[in-house]
Order: C-alpha cells, then structure tokens, then sequence
C-alpha cells in the first residue's frame, strides 16, 4: 500500500442527475415544448387540479402529462379518460422523479405521439414536500402546491420545496370558511420563504383561481414559443 | 441521495481504476439549506455499501452554514425558521442565499493497492 492521496474534486453529488436534467430540457426545447414539474405533499390535489386543467387547456394548447407515482397507475387511469397521452412513471420505493425517470417517460411518450406536435408537458411528481426539490429533471418552470388543511407553517417546515418553486397554488380554498385558517400567516410565510414566487388561491370544487392559474399557463407557453 | 453519492463514486473510480485503489475517506460539504440531514445519509451510506469496493470507506461531512443577505443594508445573517428566514436587521425577506444549499464531494482520500 502506497501513502494515503487526497483528491480535491469539488463536484456536485447531484451533478449526474443535473446532467441528465440538462438533456432532458434541451430535448424539450428542440420540441419547443415547455414542461412544468407539479409538486406537493400526497393529497393536496395535484391530479385533480389536472384533470381541470386539462378540461381547459387541451382546447388551446397540445398536451400530454408524466404521471410520477411510486405504486399504481390510478392517477394515470384518470388522465386518461381526457384523451391526452399520459405516460405512467412507477417509481417503486424511490419518493420522488428523478431525470433519468424523466428521460424514460419521455421516450415512452415519443413512442405514442410526436412531441413536436405538443406545446406543454406536465409533469406530475410523486407526494413529497422534501425529496422533489432537491431533484431536477429539465423542466421550465417548478410549481408547487399547498392545501389549506396542511397548515399555515408549512412554508417555514419545507422551506427549500417553497423557496424552488416558481408559482405555488394554495388549494382548497373552498374550506377557508370551514376551518380556523389563516391565510394571510400562510402567504406571509411564503414571502418569507420565496419573495419571488407567484402565488395564486384556487379551489377545484369552485373552480375559483382557475383563470389564472390557465393565464398564468397560457402566458408561460406563449412567452416560451415566441409568439 | 445515497445513490447519488454512490453513482458519483462509482464515475471517480472508474477514471481511476476502480481495482487498484482502496478509499478511505470522503468529504462531504453538506449545506444547512438542503434536504440532506448529514446522519441520515452517514448510516444510509453504511448500510448502502456493505459488501461493496466501498465498505470500508468513511464518510466525514462539513456542515455549511446557511447564510443570507438582506436586501436592505446588504448585512449577512443567519436565517431562523423561527423568524421566518427575515434578516433580523431589517426585517425583511429571504432573498439572496450566500450558502446553505451545499451538496458536495469536496475531496477523497484513497490509497493504491
């Protein structure tokens, strides 16, 4: 045995997944499509806020979703029934989709249409405030979501999903009269968190937000393509 | 994280020749600003490792401190859950973050065999 040698490297440990998100994006511009990365914590309404979405969206715009759950395809199952492709992404015991996940959803995407003839890809990821903020996968823009009933200090508690995100969604508005809330706390510990993020308040049983949440789509795939 | 670690030894090593060398340590700079708790990923790694080329590789983690600039009178400070991030000299919110967000193999130390 020789003498002990240190090799002073300095590299990312995520470097190869960030690799990887950078390929992933420079495909999706050569598509010219844009794609956001949906976040939250399991049940605050991210396939149901999709499946409104796209009621809508799919009138304007050409869209097809990734659908990140660890077991299951029930999720998918739904997208599907709004005849828009949807790829499953099972990732087992893994909490979160990671960019290698994201290339091979993509080429299985590939396989049931052109993504050229798409303007947004909408990538669902798995239930998770922690692991999903850490990892990129070559998306545009990251949006997180925050139902009401999870509590006004989560900001503060997940500080680094909340601080990454571009826009976050404060759903399930519809229950402010139902529970002792404070909204105002909830959006002061964004600002705190995330001076910079969009924040919009939307509720998928009244549909109230949804206009701007779809402008705030629309305005982002225009921006993206130019026009 | 762990497999991340892992895959990025896994390409130092194999630029190296993975057969003849043994590592001893790694150096990690892990930020206080990240979703790594350092112990956690010392034990995963642990038990990640057994019966690999790197059992017998120890972890070692610098902590980062997290550190913001106020907006303001651009001071540094110390940012608190408990203040909500807000720079304790005006008040105002998190925007600029000096470090903290860390995720790093700083150096290794290996020998050949």
């Amino acid at each position: 045995m020789h003498l002990p040698i240190s090799d002073k490297i300095e590299l990312n440990i995520l470097h190869q997944n960030s690799h990887q998100a950078e390929k992933n994006k420079v495909k999706f511009n050569n598509y010219n499509l844009l794609c956001l990365n949906i976040m939250s914590s399991p049940g605050a309404g991210k396939t149901r806020l999709l499946e409104i979405t796209l009621e809508d969206l799919s009138k304007k715009f050409h869209s097809a979703v990734l659908e990140g759950d660890m077991t299951t395809n029930l999720d998918a199952a739904r997208l599907e029934k709004l005849n828009i492709p949807v790829v499953p992404i099972t990732t087992g015991r893994a909490c979160h989709l990671d960019a290698n996940m994201v290339s091979g959803g993509l080429k299985l995407l590939e396989k049931k249409i052109n993504p050229d003839s798409l303007d947004i890809l909408l990538v669902e990821n798995v239930g998770n405030l922690v692991c999903p903020a850490e990892f990129e996968i070559g998306e545009h823009f990251k949006v997180a979501l925050l139902s009401i009933t999870e509590g006004e200090d989560k900001p503060l508690k997940y500080p680094i999903m909340f601080r990454e995100a571009d826009l976050i969604l404060i759903t399930k508005v519809d229950l402010l009269p139902h529970l002792n809330f404070d909204i105002n706390e909830l959006k002061s510990n964004i600002a705190s968190t995330n001076p910079k993020a969009d924040v919009i308040e939307i509720s998928s049983i009244t549909k109230s937000g949804f206009d701007l949440w779809q402008d705030w789509i629309s305005k982002k795939i225009l921006k993206f393509k130019n026009i | 994280m762990t497999k991340c670690l892992i895959l990025s030894m896994e390409e130092w090593a194999e630029k190296k020749n993975k057969k003849k060398i043994v590592v001893e340590k790694i150096h990690l700079k892990i930020g206080e600003f990240t979703c790594v708790e350092p112990i956690s990923l010392i034990n995963t790694f642990n038990a990640a490792v057994l019966g690999s080329w790197l059992e017998s590789s120890k972890i070692n983690i610098e902590t980062i401190p997290f550190e913001g600039k106020c907006s303001k009178c651009n001071r540094l400070y110390f940012p608190k859950k408990e203040n909500g991030y807000k720079s304790p000299c005006c008040n105002f919110n998190l925007e600029e973050i000096i470090s903290g967000r860390e995720l790093k193999i700083a150096s290794i130390d290996f020998k050949e065999k």
